[in-house]
């Protein structure tokens, strides 16, 4: 049954190649004539001041954090829903049960304005 | 067809040529590695192509859209051929481009970045079948695998972005990230509502499920979750209307300002695959793949050819959902940020929470005619 996942192996490698062909050929074919203007960071017509790491609105991390949540019951369906047909009308039950607490929880997040982006 | 003919290139030129140079013992594995390679760029060179061409299809039919005539004067040996140079002679202007690494990056994760964002997007193709055999890696976790390979794409952004150590650039990487992440979670239950209707997760499977008619396809009893998903595609592929990570108008290129020459044009291949795949899986998931949509029609049906699966349908469906693409470039403004987020949190993931419910109903208490 592995040796199904050897062509994927093969293909990333390939991929992966391919982008680095394509950039080791554009690093040579292309002409290098560095200068401190040309390598300073873009900004609009004047010079870049202070570090571009600079801090960032919360919410950013919010939206990862309830991401991973969610994304971590969307694993949890995964196999559910694979399997429905043959654990009937009490897996089906469960997982409603489940899915209510989740919606509890969303709920919970909207009512909080964590999904608010005024 | 194509069975065939890789049979005729593995006996005709592969193994004579492994039986001449590799080494005693190994001549199978290398047998089978080099048919796996030869299988490998029948599906990347075709696709390569197609980005290739899609960036020209792009600029001509927004071009007619907006009543220009587009790029027209690019072609072959004199002959202008309606601009059909115009993609190849891009490709080479941006190979002769200088790169430029800013002094102020990390110059490691900036080199790497675009090759995180072009592998996931390209070897998400090794599960996707153009046919009922043909498929280069039948696995059994197949939508798994592409849904793994699909969220790999939101590193090359970030770590483009942080690593450019440029303003703009930055900004354009936390907006691109949040926006991902959101709709990653609409396409995320828009995909279990298609498992829990088909019932599989390889992709071949979940489009023999739905042969019958066109009635049979899921895009009916998903009719919500197949708008979801493919606005959901574009969300995730940073298309217009959501391409408030590049936002040329605001932060200039988002989190690829820094970049230029192949170093761009890698991003941007893998966009633009990754527009591809989209198309495809719609394509699969929800419209049946390589099915015929006159399968099962009373006359029409009886013709052969015409009612018979085979992979034109499937690039025919394909080529439909990427005209959708363009066609959403030309005609919505782009969206507020705040109205992107409230779209993803606030109206898809009720949505497909919902459906998820619905379908499984449906499938418990067996809905004619397509859970019987």
């Amino acid at each position: 049954m592995l040796e199904n996942y050897l062509p994927i192996l093969i293909f990333l490698v390939v991929g992966l190649g391919l982008g680095v062909v394509l950039f080791a050929l554009g690093y040579f074919l292309g002409p290098h004539r560095p200068d401190s203007e040309k390598q300073s960071p873009y900004e609009c017509g004047f010079e870049a001041f202070e570090d571009a790491r600079m801090q960032f609105d919360v919410r950013y991390y919010l939206v990862a954090i309830l991401f991973i949540i969610f994304d971590l019951e969307i694993a949890f369906f995964f196999p559910w829903a694979i399997a429905l047909r043959e654990i009937g009308m009490v897996g089906f039950w469960a997982m409603m049960l489940f899915l209510a607490v989740l919606v509890i929880g969303f709920i919970y997040e909207w009512r909080k304005g964590a999904l608010e982006w005024e | 067809m194509f069975e065939y003919l890789f049979d005729a290139i593995r006996d005709g030129i592969l193994a004579p040529v492994v039986a001449m140079v590799a080494p005693a013992g190994y001549e199978s594995y290398t047998l089978y590695t080099l048919e796996t390679l030869v299988k490998i760029l029948a599906i990347l060179i075709p696709l390569l192509l197609s980005v290739l061409y899609l960036t020209y299809a792009e600029r001509r039919i927004i071009g007619l859209i907006q009543c220009r005539i587009g790029p027209n004067r690019v072609g072959f040996f004199g002959r202008r051929v309606w601009g059909l140079g115009q993609p190849i002679a891009d490709a080479v202007k941006l190979l002769f481009k200088e790169i430029i690494i800013p002094t102020g990056a990390n110059k490691r994760l900036f080199i790497i970045a675009p090759l995180l964002s072009v592998a996931p997007s390209l070897a998400a193709w090794a599960v996707v079948p153009f046919d009922d055999t043909l498929v280069l890696a039948d696995i059994n976790a197949g939508l798994l695998y592409i849904l793994a390979l699909t969220s790999l794409a939101v590193y090359g952004v970030i770590i483009a972005g942080w690593a450019s150590n440029s303003k703009y650039a930055f900004l354009g990487a936390m907006r691109s990230a949040a926006q991902i992440v959101a709709y990653e979670i609409a396409m995320g239950f828009a995909l279990v509502c298609v498992l829990i209707a088909a019932g599989s997760l390889n992709l071949g499977e979940i489009i023999s499920s739905q042969s019958g008619s066109i009635l049979h396809w899921f895009w009916l009893p998903l009719l919500p979750i197949f708008l979801v998903y493919f606005i959901s595609g574009v969300a995730e592929t940073n298309r217009a209307p959501f391409d408030v990570a590049e936002g040329e108008s605001e932060i200039v290129a988002g989190f690829h300002v820094e970049y230029g020459g192949m170093a761009f044009s890698i991003f941007f291949m893998a966009e633009y695959a990754n527009m591809i795949l989209i198309s495809v899986l719609t394509a699969v998931l929800f419209c049946g793949g390589w099915l015929s949509p006159f399968q099962g029609l009373p006359l029409i049906g009886a013709i052969p050819y015409i009612s018979e699966p085979s992979i034109l349908w499937l690039l025919i469906k394909t080529s439909v959902f990427l005209f959708l693409f363009l066609w959403f470039r030309a005609t919505f403004p782009r969206y507020r940020y705040d109205q992107i987020m409230r779209l993803g949190w606030k109206v898809f993931l009720p949505i497909t929470i919902v459906w998820i419910v619905v379908i499984a109903g449906m499938v418990v208490a067996r809905v004619p005619p397509w859970f019987s």
